[in-house]
C-alpha cells in the first residue's frame, strides 16, 4: 500500500500552457525517504507542491494516504532553501507557529502550552539549538535558522516532511552535519521524506530511494534504490558503493543536460 | 563629545536659523509688515497667549480626531487592498487618482455639505493623511514571501490566519512608519480648512491676522503649527521604535 501515488500527472501552470511536469508516475511508501534530483526547473518545486495540495494537477491523479488530493493536506511538514523564519518571533516561538494551526493543537494550546512548549524545546535541544530557545532569528547562524525551519516543519509530527533544497544554501561542512541530524530525526520517528537537492551525495546519502528527472517538461527518468546499509554514517560517503550510486547519477543527470 | 553633538545638532540648527533670521532683519531694515524678526514674533506670543493656546487647542484637537479617522480607514482600506490582489488592481487606480487631487479643492465641497466650522477641518486632515496609511498597510500585507505562504497554506491556514500570523506582524512597521507621515499631513489639512471654513483655529487665527497686517502674530501661528507638527512626529517615531525593534535590529529586514 502506498503513501504517495502518483498516476500519470500532467501540470500546467497555465490553463493549456507549456506543461511543467508530464506524465508523472510514483509511488511512495510510508515512511520512506525520497530524493529528487534533476536539472534546474525540471518541475522538483512543482512536484512538491502536488503532493501537498497547492496546485492540482492538470492531467492525472495525486494521491495521499489512499485519498485524492483535493485541497492543501494537512499532515504537511515543509521547509525551503530560505528559513524563513518570522523577524518579530523567537526561535521557539517560531518552531510552535504549525501549532497555533494545525489541530488538534491548535484548540489545546492555551490550556497544554507549557507541555507543547516543553517538547519544542526537546525538538530545538536535539538538533543542537539549545541554549538558542529565546533568541531571534537574525542572531543565528544561517545553518541554525536551516535547523529551526526543520524543527518548525516536524513540531505538529506531521507524516509527510517536504523539504525543497533546505541544504543549498550552507557550507559543506555545516550541509554534513545537517544530513546525520535529519537522518537523526527520521530514524528516531520514521515519517515519509521527499527531499529535493541538487546535491547527488546528500541524495544518496539520505534517501532509499532517488528520483531523476528530465529537463523541462519534467519526467522522472530513473528510479534508483539506494540499498546502503542503515544507519549510516558519514564514513559510508567514501566508500565503493557510494560512489558507485553517485557516479551512476551523474551520468543519468550529464545526459539530461546533453540532450 | 560627538554623541552629544549629534543631540545637540538639531537644536543648534533651529538656533542658528533664528539668529540668522533676527540678524537679517535687523541688518536690512525689514518692516515689520512684510518678515518681523522673531524678537517681534515673541512678543506676540507672550502677550497674545491665551487667545493662540486656545486656537491651538482647536486645531490640534481637530487634525487628532481626522488623524484617527484616517487611522482607522487607511488601516481598514489597506488591509482590504493588501490582502486580495483583485481589490489592489481594481482601487489601486482609483486612490492615486483620489490622491493627487489636491485637498483643498474639497474644502468648498465640504462646507456646502457639513457647514463652516470643526467638521470640514477634521476631514480634510482625514483625507490629506489616509493614504499614506493605507499604501504602507497594503505594501507589508503584500510583501509575504511565497514560500511562507507555502509552509502555512500546506499546515491548513486560512486566509484569516495567515493575515493574522504573518501579514499583519509584518505591515506593522510600515505601518508605524506611516503614523509620522500621517500625522503631518493631518496638520496641513485641519489647517488648510481654518483658513477657508472656519472661525476657530490656527488657520483661523492667521486669516484674520493677516486681514489686519498682523504679521507676527501670522508667524507666531506658523510657528505654533510647526512646534506640533515635531512634537507629534517625535511621538510616533518614538511609538514605531517601541513596537517594531525587530525590524530595525534586524539588518536585511524581511528574511
Ligand atoms: N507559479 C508559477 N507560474 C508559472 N510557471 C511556473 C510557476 N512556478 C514554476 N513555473 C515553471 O514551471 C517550471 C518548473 O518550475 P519548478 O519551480 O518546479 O522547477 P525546479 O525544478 O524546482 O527548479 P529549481 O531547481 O531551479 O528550483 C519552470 O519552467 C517554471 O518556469
Ligand atoms: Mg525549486
Amino acid at each position: 500500500m502506498s503513501f504517495v501515488k502518483f498516476e500519470n500527472v500532467d501540470l500546467a501552470y497555465a490553463p493549456g500552457g507549456a506543461l511543467a511536469i508530464e506524465n508523472v508516475s510514483l509511488e511512495v511508501r510510508e515512511g520512506e525517504f525520497v530524493a529528487v534530483v534533476g536539472p534546474s526547473g525540471c518541475g522538483k518545486s512543482t512536484l512538491m507542491k502536488l503532493i501537498s495540495g497547492l496546485r492540482m494537477p492538470s492531467g492525472g491523479y495525486v494521491y495521499v494516504d489512499g485519498r485524492q488530493v483535493g485541497g492543501p493536506l494537512k499532515i504537511v511538514g515543509m521547509a525551503f532553501q530560505n528559513a524563513n523564519l518570522l523577524p518579530w518571533r523567537t526561535t521557539l516561538d517560531n518552531v510552535m507557529l504549525p501549532l497555533e494551526i494545525v489541530e488538534p493543537y491548535r484548540s489545546t494550546l492555551k490550556k497544554a502550552r507549557s507541555r507543547y512548549e516543553a517538547e519544542a524545546r526537546q525538538l530545538l535541544a536535539r538538533v543542537g539549538l539549545a541554549g538558542f530557545e529565546d533568541k531571534y532569528p537574525w542572531e543565528l547562524s544561517g545553518g541554525m535558522q536551516q535547523r529551526a525551519s526543520i524543527c518548525r516543519a516536524l513540531i505538529h509530527q506531521p507524516r509527510l516532511l517536504m523539504l525543497d533544497e533546505p541544504f543549498g544554501a550552507l557550507d559543506a561542512f555545516t550541509r554534513e552535519e545537517l544530513w546525520c541530524m535529519l537522518r537523526d530525526l527520521w530514524q528516531l520517528q520514521p515519517f515519509t521524506v521527499i527531499l529535493v537537492t541538487h546535491d547527488l551525495r546528500e541524495a544518496v546519502f539520505l534517501a532509499d530511494t532517488v528520483y531523476v528527472m528530465s529537463k523541462r517538461p519534467g519526467r522522472i527518468l530513473v528510479r534508483r534504490e539506494i540499498e546502503l546499509p542503515r544507519p549510516r554514517d558519514l564514513d559510508v560517503t567514501y566508500t565503493d558503493a557510494f560512489a558507485g550510486h553517485v557516479h551512476e547519477l551523474r551520468e543519468h543527470i550529464g545526459r539530461v543536460r546533453a540532450t | 563629545m560627538r554623541p552629544n553633538l549629534v543631540k545637540a545638532a538639531p537644536w543648534l540648527v533651529v538656533l542658528a536659523m533664528f539668529l540668522l533670521w533676527e540678524l537679517v532683519c535687523a541688518g536690512f531694515d525689514i518692516p515689520e509688515f512684510l518678515l518681523p524678526a522673531p524678537s517681534a514674533v515673541w512678543k506676540v506670543g507672550v502677550l497674545q497667549f491665551e487667545p493662540i493656546m486656545m486656537h491651538a487647542t482647536q486645531t490640534f484637537l481637530t487634525t487628532l480626531a481626522g488623524f484617527a479617522i484616517a487611522v482607522v480607514v487607511g488601516l481598514l482600506i489597506g488591509m482590504a487592498v493588501g490582502s486580495s490582489p483583485l481589490l489592489y488592481r481594481a482601487m489601486y487606480p482609483l486612490l492615486v487618482g483620489f490622491n493627487s487631487i489636491p485637498k483643498v479643492a474639497f474644502v468648498p465641497v465640504l462646507v456646502v455639505w457639513f457647514g463652516i466650522g470643526t467638521v470640514p477641518a477634521i476631514l480634510t486632515a482625514f483625507l490629506i493623511s489616509f493614504f499614506p496609511v493605507v499604501v504602507n498597510v497594503a505594501t507589508g500585507l503584500a510583501t509575504l514571501e511565497p514560500e511562507l505562504e507555502d509552509v502555512l497554506r500546506s499546515l491548513g491556514a486560512s486566509r484569516l490566519d495567515i493575515l493574522g500570523k504573518v501579514g499583519l506582524p509584518r505591515a506593522m512597521p510600515y505601518f508605524f512608519a506611516s503614523l509620522k507621515v500621517a500625522i503631518t499631513l493631518a496638520f496641513v489639512g485641519s489647517v488648510i480648512a481654518e483658513t477657508v471654513a472656519s472661525n476657530l483655529g490656527i488657520g483661523y487665527l492667521m486669516m484674520s491676522a493677516s486681514s489686519s497686517m498682523n504679521m507676527p502674530l501670522v508667524f507666531a501661528g506658523l510657528i505654533v503649527i510647526g512646534v506640533m507638527g515635531v512634537v507629534m512626529y517625535e511621538l510616533f517615531a518614538l511609538v514605531e521604535k517601541r513596537m517594531t525593534g525587530w525590524a530595525h535590529r534586524n539588518p536585511n529586514g524581511a528574511t
